[in-house]
C-alpha cells in the first residue's frame, strides 16, 4: 500500500514539478502586470517613472519579505508576527534619534540598538511559536496585532525629549517621524546612485537588499540552515537526525524578526518617514503576499521567491495606481486591486496546507 | 493517577480556564475604584445600548464554534452583506417597519450566498480555518470596496445628486446618514417600536430567568432527567437574579440614579431572547447534534454517515446570515452607515466579545456570549476613563482597550493550541 | 451451504496488478463465532474492505467473485449500503466521540426525532430529537450486553472496555444486524474485560447473528469460535471446525513456509561473548507500537531479529532507543549507559537506524540523493563541512565524492547523485536509507522492515548486504520485520515481541507452530506469567 501511495505522490510530484518552477500564481500576476503596464503605455503614463518607482519599491519591501524566507524553511509557516520584528526596529530608530545622531551615523545606530532587541524578543515568540505547533499563522497574527496595539501605549508613554518626534503639545511621540530632520530620509537610496535615461537606479537600497538576500542564501547553505530547512520539510525525519527542531525553529525566528527590524529602517529611510503607532499593523500582510507571488508554498520559501515576488508584486501596485487613475477617474481601484489580490493570494497558500490541529 | 493529578491542580487549570474572563472583571473593577467621573447613570446608559447593539453579532458566532469551526472572523461578509442591504433600502429611501423587513430579507439572501462559499473554503482550509476566516475578510472587504466605489458609479449609472452618492457621481460616500424613522428612515427603526425604562426590563430579564431556571429544574425531574440538574448552580443562578430583581425594585423604590438611565429597546430585545432561543433549539434539532458530532470529532461523523462537508457548510452559512442581520441591528441603532469601516473591527469584537464571557475555540454558548458582550463592553467604557485618570490621557484607555482585544484573542487562542498539544503528546505507558 | 448468512465466493482482489487477495471462498452461518487469523498482510482487512464496501475497493476497480448475504448477490458502493444491509463492525481503534454520553454515540446519525412546526417546512433535519426513545433504545441495547451503566454517562471517563461494549451496543441497535465484524477486540482489554467481551460475543451469536471474529490471540479463538478461517499470503489456507483443530496447527497453518530458507551461513562471522546492547525493562511510548518492559541482550557480532505481529510493539524497540519516541528503562550499549530520548546521543556513540518509515522518517523525498545519504554524518558526526567566516557550509565536493562511492558500493540504480531521493524506487530508497546509516560509521545497525515494498529482486540485494556489513565490519545488527521468512533467513536467533514484551527466543530452523504459537502469545519464555495463555488450553 505504501508503494502505491508513493507512486501516486511522483507522479502528483512529476505534474507540480512542471508548474512549480513557474508557478501559477505568479505566471497570472505577471501577466496581469504586463497588461497594466501595456494598458499605462497606451494611456501615456512615462514608462520610466513606473520602472523607477517599481526598483525603489521593490527594495524598500525586500527585506521586509525576506524575513518570510527563515520562518517558513522552518516549518513556523510565513511570519506574520512580523509587525514585531518592525516595531523592534522602529524603536531602534527613535533612540539612535532621541541620541541626536543624524545620517550614517544614526542608520547605523539604528540598526545596531534594533538588533539585540529584535533578537531577544525574536526569541520569546520563537518559543511561543512551540508551544502552538499547528496553529502557528492564527496565534501569530494576534501576537503581532497585540504588540502592535501595546506599543502605541509604549510610543505616547516613552519618555523621549527630542523635538524632531514629541508632539508639539502633550507627551509621547509623533505618528509620523520626518527622516529629514536627522537626514536620513533616502539615504541609502542616495548612495551612489544614477540614472539609466530617465530611470534612477537606487544603488545603494538595491545594494542592502542584496547583501542581506546573498547574506539568508548563504544561511541556507550552512550546517545550521540545511538543518533548519530538513525540520521544515519533514520534522520526523529531523528528529530522527538528532536535530533540535525546537531549537532551531526558534532560531529561525530570531533571524525572521532581526530582519523584520532591519526591513523597517530601510523602508523607513527610503519613505522618508517612520509611521508609528497602528502603521505597522497589517505590514505583514503584504509581505507574506509577496513570498507567495514569488512562488513560495506556506511550508517551501526560496531567495527567489522573495526578488520575484516582491518585484511582480511592488510592480504591479506601483503601475496601477497611475494607470486605474487615468483609466477610471475619482476611483481608488488600486487599493481595492491591492486587497484582492494580497489576500487571495493567502487565502489560496491556506488551501494549499495540510496540516494542523483538529 | 489521573484523577488525582485532576484534582492537584485544579484551581490552577480553572484560572488558566477563565483567565481572560477574570482579567476583564477585575480591569472593569479597577476602573470603577480609580475613576470618579464616570456616573451609574452614563454607564449603564452606554452599557446597555451597546450590549443592544452588539448581543446579536457575538451570538452569530455560537453555532460555527459548536460545528467545530471555531471563532469565525468571517462574520465580517455577514456584516457587509447586511451593509449592501442597507445601502440598497437607504438609495431608494425606504424606511420604517417594512424598510428594515426588506433590508432583512436581502441581507439573509446576500448573505446566505456569500456564507455558502465561505463555508466551502473554511472546508478547503481545514485545521485552520481562523486564520483564513480572518484573511477571507479582508478578501471580501475588497470586493465589497469595488462594489461601492467602483461598481456604483461607473458600472451602475447613479445620479451624483443622490445624498448617499459622491458628489463626483462616483461611489458611496464614507458617512450614509439612514434618516430617523421618523422622518421615513432606518435609524431606530427597531429601537424606537417600543420602549420601557431600564429597571424595569431588569427587573423583567431576573423574573424571567428566575422562572426559566425553575421550570427547566422542574421539568427534568418530571421527564426523569434530574442528573441534568445541579441544585448548586440553581442556587447560585437564582440568588444573581434574586439580587438583580432586588436592585431594580430598590431603584424604582427609592428613584436612584438607575431611574436615569436610557430607555430600553423592547423589541430589539425580544430578537435577541429569540436568537437566543433559536440557538438553543436548533442544538436539540437532528441538525445541531450533527453540528457537536462534526464539531467533536470529524472522523467519526464521516464514518457514521453524517455529510460533513456539507454540515459545516450550513454552520456557515447560518451564521452568517445571523451576523448580516446582527450588522442591520447595529447600524438602525447608530443611525449612520459607516461605509468602510462600520464592519472591519465587527469580527474581532465580537470575537473577543465571546471569549470574555468564557468560551473557547471548541465551546462556546449563549451565557458566554451574552455574559461576553456585558463584560467586553464595561471594559470598553471604561477604559478611557481608566487612561484619564491614571495618564491624564484618554487616548492611553484607547489604545489599549485594543490591546486588550487582540491580547484576548491572542492569549485565549493560544491557551487553547497550547493545551490540545500538551494533551496529545505521546507518553510513555 | 444453505444456511449460509454470509458467502464469499472466488473472491480475489489485486491492487494495480498485486494480487493480494486469490480465490477466496468463504462462509457464515446464522449464530456462528466465524474467526479469521493470519499474519499482517495475509488479507483479513482486504476481506472486509470488500465486504463492506470500503472506497479503497471500490475505488481500485472492485473485485473479482460473488459476496451474498442470504443468498443474494450483493454489492455495496459505500459503507453505508453495508450498514443498511445489517453489516457492523466494532473496530480496533474506537469510533467513539469522547465529548458524547453512551446514548448519543449508540446513536450517531440514527438519532430518533420527532416533528415540529419547523421542520414540517424545512425538512427532517430539524425535527427534535427525542431524548426520551434514544435512552430508552440504548439501553435495551446495553441490556442485552448485560452492562449495568447509566446510558447518560459520557463516554469520555469510561474504562478502555466499558467504550469496546457502547462500540458493540452501537452496532446491535442497529435494526435488522445480521453479521458482525470484530476486528482484534480484545487487543486494548484487561484480561478480565476480555473475558467479559467473549462472553458477550458468544451471546450475540446465540441470538443468531453471525460473526467474523478477527484475532491473533489463538486461546481466545479455540475459547470462543465454532469455525476458524486461515489466511495466508491472499491465500485461504483452510477452514477448520474448532473441535477437529488445535492451537499448534493453526499456528503452524499460520505460518506456513512461504521460501526455502536458503541460509547463508560463512566461517568469516566472528560473535563474541561481549554484550554489546544491554535492555532492562525497556518501555517505549510509540502509539500503535508500545513497548512495555523488555529485557534483551545482545553480543557483539550477532544478527538479532525481532519479530512479531503488527502492534504488538516489535517496531517499537528501535524506536525508543534511537530516541524518536519516548522511552524509558536501562540501556546499555558498550558499556556505558544511554540517555534514552536523545538520537544525536545515540549516533555518536556508534549507533546506526534504518527506520520502518521509509518515505516518512527515512528520507527527504524532495532532495537529492547525495544530501540525503551525507546528511545525518554532517549534522551529528560534523563530516562533509568547511568553514566559511561564522558559519560552517557543507562541503559539496567531498559530499559528491562519498556518495559516488555509496552510489557503487550499495549498487543504488540512479541517473546522478543530483537526483529526488523521491523518485528512485523502493529498494533503491532503501539502499540510499542505508547508505546514510553507514556513512556515520556506526558499530551497531537497527534495520527496521528492511524489504517491505521492495520487490523480490531487491529484497534479496538488501539481505546479501547487511550479511555483508555483518562479516566484512563485524557489524552488530539488529533486524525487525514482519517478514518471518526473512528473519530466519540471516538472523542468528529471532526475538518474538508480543503485547509489548519478550514472548521468546527461537533459532531460526524452529518449526513454523513454534513461531505461530508465540507471536499470538499462547506459548513462551513467560508461561509462568499468564497460565491462562497456555498451548495445552484447547
Amino acid at each position: 500500500m505504501a508503494e502505491m501511495n508513493g507512486n501516486g505522490n511522483n507522479l502528483a510530484r512529476a505534474s507540480r514539478n512542471l508548474l512549480g518552477d513557474i508557478g501559477l500564481p505568479t505566471v497570472i500576476i505577471a501577466v496581469f502586470w504586463v497588461l497594466t503596464l501595456v494598458a499605462g503605455h497606451f494611456v501615456g503614463i512615462s514608462m520610466s517613472t513606473l520602472v523607477s518607482d517599481t526598483i525603489k519599491r521593490a527594495g524598500m519591501n525586500g527585506i521586509l519579505v525576506l524575513a518570510m524566507v527563515p520562518a517558513i524553511q522552518s516549518g513556523t509557516g510565513p511570519n506574520f508576527a512580523l509587525p514585531i520584528g518592525i516595531v523592534c526596529g522602529l524603536l531602534g530608530l527613535v533612540t539612535a534619534i532621541e541620541m541626536d545622531l543624524t545620517g550614517m551615523t544614526w542608520l547605523l545606530t539604528s540598526f545596531a540598538l534594533a538588533l539585540p532587541l529584535a533578537a531577544a524578543v525574536g526569541y520569546g515568540y520563537g518559543k511561543l511559536m512551540n508551544a502552538v505547533k499547528g496553529s502557528e499563522m492564527t496565534i501569530a497574527t494576534y501576537t503581532g496585532f497585540s504588540i502592535v496595539a501595546l506599543m502605541c501605549l509604549a510610543w505616547l508613554m516613552i519618555p523621549f525629549r527630542n523635538p524632531k518626534m514629541g508632539w508639539f503639545i502633550g507627551k509621547g511621540l509623533r505618528e509620523t517621524i520626518q527622516l529629514d530632520a536627522v537626514g536620513g530620509a533616502q539615504i541609502l537610496n542616495n548612495f551612489l546612485l544614477f540614472t539609466v535615461g530617465d530611470v534612477i537606479v537606487p544603488t545603494g537600497l538595491l545594494l542592502t537588499f542584496a547583501f542581506f538576500a546573498f547574506l539568508v542564501w548563504l544561511f541556507f547553505r550552512s550546517k545550521l540552515g540545511i538543518a533548519i530547512s530538513a525540520g521544515g520539510i519533514n520534522p520526523k525525519f529531523a528528529q530522527a537526525a538528532g536535530l533540535n527542531i525546537d531549537r532551531n525553529r526558534v532560531l529561525a525566528n530570531v533571524v525572521s524578526t532581526i530582519l523584520g527590524a532591519i526591513g523597517i529602517i530601510v523602508y523607513s529611510q527610503s519613505y522618508g518617514y517612520a509611521q508609528l503607532y497602528t502603521a505597522p499593523l497589517m505590514m505583514a500582510f503584504p509581505a507574506v503576499a509577496a513570498i507567495l507571488i514569488g512562488g513560495a508554498t506556506a511550508s517551501r520559501a526560496k531567495v527567489s521567491h522573495v526578488v520575484i515576488g516582491v518585484v511582480l508584486f511592488q510592480g504591479l501596485l506601483t503601475t496601477a495606481l497611475p494607470v486605474a487613475n487615468e483609466i477610471f477617474v475619482g476611483t481608488d481601484l488600486s487599493e481595492i486591486m491591492r486587497m484582492i489580490i494580497q489576500n487571495g493570494i493567502i487565502l489560496y497558500a491556506l488551501t494549499q496546507v495540510k496540516r494542523g490541529v483538529q | 493517577m489521573d484523577g488525582l493529578n485532576r484534582n492537584s491542580n485544579g484551581a490552577g487549570s480553572w484560572i488558566l480556564e477563565n483567565l481572560v474572563t477574570i482579567i476583564f472583571v477585575a480591569f472593569t473593577l479597577f476602573g470603577f475604584m480609580v475613576s470618579s467621573g464616570v456616573s451609574v447613570g452614563y454607564f449603564f446608559s452606554e452599557l446597555s445600548s451597546r450590549v443592544f447593539r452588539n448581543s446579536f453579532l457575538v451570538l452569530s458566532l455560537i453555532i460555527p464554534v459548536l460545528a467545530g469551526l471555531g471563532l469565525n472572523f468571517g462574520i465580517v461578509i455577514g456584516a457587509m452583506s447586511g451593509q449592501v442591504a442597507i445601502a440598497i433600502a437607504r438609495y431608494f429611501e425606504m424606511g420604517g417597519l417594512s424598510g428594515l423587513l426588506f433590508c432583512f430579507a436581502v441581507a439573509m439572501v446576500a448573505a446566505a450566498f456569500c456564507g455558502y462559499f465561505t463555508g466551502k473554503l473554511y472546508n478547503k482550509t481545514r485545521g485552520q480555518e481562523m486564520i483564513a476566516s480572518l484573511i477571507v475578510g479582508f478578501f471580501a472587504n475588497g470586493i465589497y470596496q469595488f462594489l461601492f466605489l467602483f461598481v456604483v458609479g461607473v458600472i451602475i449609472a447613479v445620479p451624483a445628486t443622490h445624498p448617499m452618492i459622491k458628489p463626483d457621481g462616483i461611489g458611496i460616500r464614507m458617512t450614509v446618514d439612514l434618516v430617523p424613522v421618523k422622518q421615513g428612515g432606518l435609524k431606530y427603526a427597531l429601537d424606537n417600536i417600543y420602549q420601557i425604562p431600564f429597571v424595569h426590563a431588569l427587573l423583567i430579564v431576573a423574573v424571567g430567568l428566575l422562572l426559566l431556571l425553575a421550570v427547566r429544574y422542574w421539568l427534568n425531574i418530571r421527564k426523569g432527567r434530574s442528573y441534568l440538574n445541579s441544585p448548586l448552580s440553581l442556587v447560585v443562578n437564582g440568588g444573581l437574579c434574586l439580587a438583580i430583581a432586588g436592585v431594580a425594585i430598590h431603584a424604582m423604590v427609592t428613584k436612584s440614579p438607575l431611574m436615569m438611565v436610557r430607555k430600553v429597546p423592547v423589541v430589539t430585545g425580544l430578537l435577541i431572547i429569540g436568537l437566543c432561543v433559536f440557538t438553543v433549539l436548533i442544538m436539540k434539532t437532528k441538525l445541531g447534534q450533527d453540528f457537536r458530532s462534526v464539531g467533536q470529532s470529524q472522523h467519526t461523523a464521516e464514518v457514521s454517515g453524517i455529510n460533513v462537508d456539507r454540515t459545516r457548510i450550513i454552520a456557515t452559512m447560518i451564521s452568517t446570515v445571523l451576523a448580516s442581520w446582527g450588522q442591520i441591528i447595529y447600524l438602525q441603532n447608530m443611525g449612520t452607515l459607516n461605509t468602510y469601516n462600520a464592519h472591519t473591527q465587527i469580527g474581532m469584537f465580537s470575537v473577543a466579545a465571546l471569549l470574555v464571557g468564557g468560551a473557547s475555540t471548541s465551546k462556546a454558548g449563549i451565557t458566554h456570549a451574552i455574559f461576553g458582550t456585558i463584560l467586553f463592553n464595561a471594559m470598553f467604557i471604561m477604559s478611557p476613563e481608566i487612561g484619564q485618570s491614571l495618564f491624564g490621557q484618554a487616548i492611553l484607555g484607547e489604545y489599549f482597550r485594543t490591546f486588550m482585544v487582540y491580547g484576548v484573542i491572542g492569549v485565549a487562542l493560544g491557551i487553547h493550541v497550547w493545551k490540545a498539544n500538551k494533551k496529545s503528546r505521546i507518553m510513555v505507558e | 451451504m444453505s444456511d449460509s448468512l454470509l458467502q464469499f465466493r472466488n473472491i480475489s482482489k489485486s491492487y494495480y496488478g498485486n494480487s493480494v487477495l486469490a480465490n477466496i471462498n468463504f462462509d457464515v452461518r446464522k449464530g456462528e463465532i466465524h474467526a479469521l487469523i493470519g499474519e499482517n498482510g495475509a488479507g483479513k482487512s482486504t476481506l472486509m474492505n470488500i465486504l463492506f464496501g470500503m472506497p479503497v475497493i471500490t475505488g481500485t476497480g472492485g473485485y473479482e467473485g460473488d459476496v451474498l448475504i442470504d443468498g443474494e448477490k450483493i454489492s455495496f458502493k459505500s459503507p453505508h449500503e453495508a450498514m443498511y444491509a445489517g453489516i457492523g463492525m466494532v473496530h480496533q481503534e474506537f469510533m467513539l466521540i469522547p465529548g458524547y454520553s453512551i446514548t448519543e454515540n449508540i446513536k450517531i446519525n440514527r438519532e430518533i426525532t420527532t416533528p415540529n412546526p419547523v421542520s414540517r417546512i424545512f425538512g427532517k433535519r430539524l425535527e427534535t430529537l427525542d431524548m426520551a426513545s434514544m435512552n430508552a433504545d440504548a439501553r435495551k441495547a446495553l441490556d442485552k450486553l448485560d452492562m449495568n451503566i447509566e446510558e447518560f454517562t459520557q463516554v469520555a471517563g469510561l474504562p478502555v472496555g466499558h467504550m469496546q461494549f457502547v462500540e458493540i451496543a452501537r452496532e446491535i441497535d442497529k435494526t435488522g444486524i445480521k453479521i458482525l465484524v470484530f476486528d482484534e477486540p480484545t487487543a486494548v482489554l484487561t484480561e478480565s474485560e476480555a473475558q467479559n467481551l467473549l462472553a458477550a460475543v458468544k451471546r450475540l451469536a446465540a441470538k443468531g447473528i453471525g460473526i467474523i471474529f478477527i484475532s491473533h490471540r489463538l486461546d481466545e479463538i479455540i475459547s470462543v469460535a465454532d469455525r476458524v478461517t486461515i489466511l495466508r499470503d491472499g491465500e485461504l489456507v483452510a477452514t477448520k471446525d474448532i473441535k477437529d483443530t488445535n492451537a499448534v496447527e493453526i499456528a503452524a497453518l499460520m505460518i506456513g513456509r512461504k521460501v526455502a530458507i536458503d541460509r547463508v551461513q560463512s566461517d568469516r562471522r566472528r560473535i563474541s561473548d561481549e554484550i554489546i546492547l544491554s535492555l532492562k525493562d525497556l518501555h517505549v511510548g510509540m502509539p500503535g507500537e508500545m513497548v512495555r518492559g523488555i529485557d534483551l541482550d545482545i553480543r557483539k557480532g550477532e544478527i538479532v531479529g525481532i519479530g512479531g505481529l503488527a502492534g504488538q510493539g516489535k517496531l517499537g524497540i528501535a524506536n525508543g532507543i534511537m530516541g524518536t519516541y519516548p522511552a524509558r528503562g536501562d540501556v546499555v550499549f558498550n558499556g556505558k549507559p544511554m540517555i534514552l530520548g536523545d538520537p544525536r546521543a545515540a549516533m555518536a556513540s556508534g549507533m546506526g537506524f534504518v527506520s520502518e518509515d521509509r518515505k516518512g522518517v527515512g528520507l527527504l523525498l524532495n532532495e537529492s540523493i547525495e544530501l540525503n545519504i551525507a546528511f545525518t554524518a554532517m549534522q551529528v558526526g560534523n563530516k562533509f563541512l568547511k568553514q566559511g567566516g561564522p558559519f560552517r557550509f557543507q562541503d559539496d565536493d567531498g559530499i559528491r565524492k562519498h556518495a559516488l562511492k555509496m552510489i557503487k558500493d550499495l549498487d543504488i540504480r540512479c541517473e546522478s547523485p543530483v537526483q529526488h531521493a523521491g523518485s528512485l524506487s523502493g529498494g533503491n530508497q532503501q539502499k540510499v536509507c542505508v547508505a546514510r546509516a553507514l556513512t556515520q560509521d556506526p558499530v551497531f545497525l537497527f534495520v527496521s522492515e528492511p524489504t517491505r515494498g521492495i520487490d523480490i529482486g531487491a529484497k534479496k540485494l538488501i539481505l546479501d548486504l547487511l550479511l555483508k556489513l555483518n562479516e566484512e565490519e563485524g557489524m552488530t545488527i539488529v533486524m525487525t520485520s514482519s517478514e518471518l521468512a526473512e528473519l530466519r533467513s540471516i538472523c542468528d536467533r529471532i526475538v518474538i515481541v508480543c503485547e509489548g514484551k519478550v514472548e521468546g527466543v527461537l533459532p531460526p530452523d524452529a518449526s513454523d507452530a513454534e513461531f505461530g504459537l508465540m507471536m499470538s502469545g499462547s506459548r513462551g519464555g513467560k508461561t509462568e506469567d499468564s497460565p491462562e495463555r497456555s498451548a495445552d488450553h484447547g
